[in-house]
């Protein structure tokens, strides 16, 4: 027997694939490392005074306020030798500028102290992101299955009411503004006694465990439900016109031809292939949803990510915002890495790129 | 027709609507694609007839009627002695593995995500063919080599889009032979091809038909690639067959005008040999508006005033020839 040829070839195209990937993944975080760090300093206005606007602050304590965050630092050395015109201060020491010492804390984990709160953005960060994960976590996992399940039911009964009532429904819902849909939703949830606003009952952290997550649930209730009728619509609608194309592809009809009931070409072969887009779809909103859920958090005053950005700006809280979209970067790119992965799985045709 | 054709179609007729429902005026009729239009045509053991038409004259709609992939509209198709033409799909089942079907584009026939040895296994796990695993391997591999993927193991793992379209092609009859049928239903399954491998697959057809006894019924719109190995040749135009008759016949003597267009049209490698050419004028006819008469007389070169009028009946020219002309009626 001839040994086969080119099997043997196919983990190591993918290896090779899945670290070039990897490779601009970390490319793409650095450029993202730096263009933050220079973004927030180009803005105008001055850090040192956005805390304390009292026209009696003397010089003195400006300057202490600065000292105290760093801000005195130069912001880069201009290496004069490799830079004509020369931006940045020239003849400073090179590890004492701002960007390098912000280069430096980010490796060690640190993201700075935060203006507004004086404690240490990872921590707000950290606390943050767990609440937006939860009520982000539970709307889309709720949207992709309602979504992908009634994606599937309007192909399957193309052109029928059904159709038509599921596509109706999904455009409404997709078109939806956030904020006015969450607004009435929570005009409706103060009529029906469900907490509007925050994610606990104050004075509830001296109740039993179980009773603290059952008043937690009640208040992820309204802005889970909001988060889930403005995506479901997207995953139905993409679901329903991908099954909808691959349901009309000659492979379709040859597997009908041989002899598969519709149960098993909708399981064998639509469903994997109609996917595709879907995997895209997901990772993308799961990427941008982490700091993208502001009008939802803003409208519930959940004390989310999205939320703490949102404030962050008002409050010219540089080092957070720094840090909040630092945290949105990675976790966008880290999402699209994941679909590149999930993709050369469902597709054997990426691996050939 | 003597009993033992093995598969009968009488007057077989498949119309689509053209309008929408929901477009339709109240008092307009529903106006409708005649695409298949009153078509006999039987098949023996082992018989190969080329099906050769131009595009939009119904010949694939006929592929997919015999499949059972579209509801004919009227007329019969029986198989053994058996009416097949409205079953249910768990009736049609058992059919299926007799009458396969060969695609037309080995790009789009073949499901990407997939693998050649999934893709050749599945029909027979679908149709609980094979005592176990190793007899299933055996089956898929004398598919594949039979189809002229050898050696089969080479090719197991591969998938679609690793291979050119003459190989994909190969797949896609090994998948319909892996279910050992009688007859196979082949749509255009060159025309999609290099013409440097349109031979190879012709050849591959006509040696099945020895080694394995099948049935073909191969449906083409180039009246050349026919001659290699058809017994009969059936020439449809607008749905209906116009001349029918033994391979020779039909190239050799044409008694239809289409069918004599068609063939002289078909380039000879002999730059000296100077041919007229019968250029047809015009589109096809609208399927839609079918024209009254005879349905070929506004292209016909040698139409007469009563073409307009009387659609022409079938004359037997001999045992095997027939043709639809008004001026064979003598």
């Amino acid at each position: 027997m001839t040994p086969p040829l080119q099997h043997g070839t196919f983990p190591l195209q993918r290896w090779r694939m899945l670290l070039k990937r990897f490779g601009w993944a970390l490319f793409t975080i650095l450029f993202v490392v730096v263009l933050n760090f220079f973004l927030f300093r180009v803005l105008p206005g001055d850090p040192a005074r956005q805390g304390i606007r009292d026209p009696r602050l003397t010089p003195e304590t400006i300057q202490a306020i600065r000292v105290r965050f760093g801000l005195d630092k130069p912001i880069i050395n201009c290496f004069e030798s490799l830079n004509p015109v020369k931006v940045g201060s020239c003849g400073v020491n090179p590890l004492d500028t701002q960007f390098f010492i912000y280069v430096k804390n980010l490796l060690k984990g640190d993201l700075g102290q935060s203006f507004y709160y004086n404690r240490p953005v990872k921590d707000i960060l950290g606390e943050r992101l767990w609440n937006t994960i939860l009520l982000i976590g539970a709307g889309q996992i709720l949207a992709i299955l309602i979504g992908v399940v009634f994606g599937l039911f309007a192909a399957w009964k193309a052109r029928t009411a059904i159709d038509y009532a599921a596509l109706i429904s999904g455009l409404v819902a997709w078109s939806l503004p956030t904020f006015w849909l969450a607004i009435i939703l929570l005009f409706w949830g103060t009529n029906h006694g469900l907490p509007i606003g925050g994610k606990a009952t104050p004075g509830m952290s001296s109740y039993p465990f179980m009773q603290q997550m059952g008043d937690l649930l009640q208040h992820l209730f309204l802005p889970t439900l909001a988060y889930t009728i403005i995506y479901m619509g997207e995953y139905m609608l993409i679901m329903r016109s991908s099954l909808l194309d691959v349901l009309a592809e000659d492979y379709i009809l040859a597997a009908k031809a041989k002899g598969l009931s519709a149960f098993q070409i909708l399981k064998d072969h639509a469903l994997k292939n109609s996917m595709l887009p879907l995997v895209t779809l997901i990772a993308i909103n799961l990427g941008f949803t982490v700091g993208g859920a502001v009008q939802i958090e803003t409208v519930f005053s959940w004390p989310g990510l999205g939320g703490a950005i949102f404030e962050a700006v008002g409050r010219k809280d540089y080092p957070l915002l720094q840090g909040g979209f630092l945290l949105i970067a990675i976790s966008v790119i880290l999402a699209n890495f994941i679909a590149d992965l999930t993709y050369s799985y469902l597709d054997p045709r990426v691996q050939a790129d | 027709m003597s009993k033992d054709h093995f598969l009968e179609i009488r007057g077989l007729k498949k119309y689509f609507d053209a309008d929408r429902p929901s477009l339709r005026f109240a008092s307009r009729e529903m106006r409708h694609v005649h695409a298949v239009d009153g078509v006999d045509l039987s098949l023996q053991h082992s018989e190969v007839i080329a099906l050769v038409g131009e595009s939009g004259c119904g010949k694939s709609t006929l592929a997919l009627l015999l499949m059972g992939l579209e509801e004919s509209t009227a007329g019969t198709i029986s198989f053994e002695g058996r009416d097949i033409t409205h079953l249910k799909e768990h009736e049609r089942k058992g059919l299926r593995r007799k009458i396969q079907m060969v695609f037309q584009d080995p790009y789009e026939s073949l499901n990407p995500t997939q693998n050649i040895e999934e893709i050749i296994n599945e029909p027979l796990l679908v149709h609980g063919i094979g005592k176990n695993k190793q007899d299933r391997d055996q089956r898929v591999k004398k598919a594949l080599e039979d189809s002229g993927l050898k050696p089969a193991d080479v090719y197991l793992q591969r998938f679609p889009h690793e291979l050119s379209g003459g190989q994909r092609q190969r797949v896609v009859i090994a998948a319909a032979l892996v279910l050992e049928p009688e007859i196979l239903l082949a749509d255009e399954p060159v025309s999609m091809l290099d013409v440097s491998i349109r031979a190879e697959i012709i050849n591959l057809l006509a040696e099945l038909r020895i080694t394995r006894k099948i049935a073909v019924i191969f449906i083409t719109h180039d009246l050349g690639s026919v001659g290699f190995f058809a017994d009969r040749v059936a020439v449809m135009y607008l749905g209906r067959i116009v001349e029918i008759g033994t391979m020779l016949e039909v190239l050799e003597k044409p008694q239809h005008p289409y069918t004599k267009a068609l063939l002289s049209v078909i380039p000879v490698p002999n730059p000296r040999l100077r041919r007229e050419r019968i250029i047809l004028q015009g589109e096809t006819p609208n399927p839609i508006d079918v024209p009254t008469g005879c349905r070929f007389h506004p292209r016909c070169p040698v139409a007469m005033w009563t073409c307009k009028a009387s659609d022409p009946p079938f004359t037997t020219l001999s045992k095997t020839h027939q043709a639809a002309c008004l001026l064979l009626v003598k």
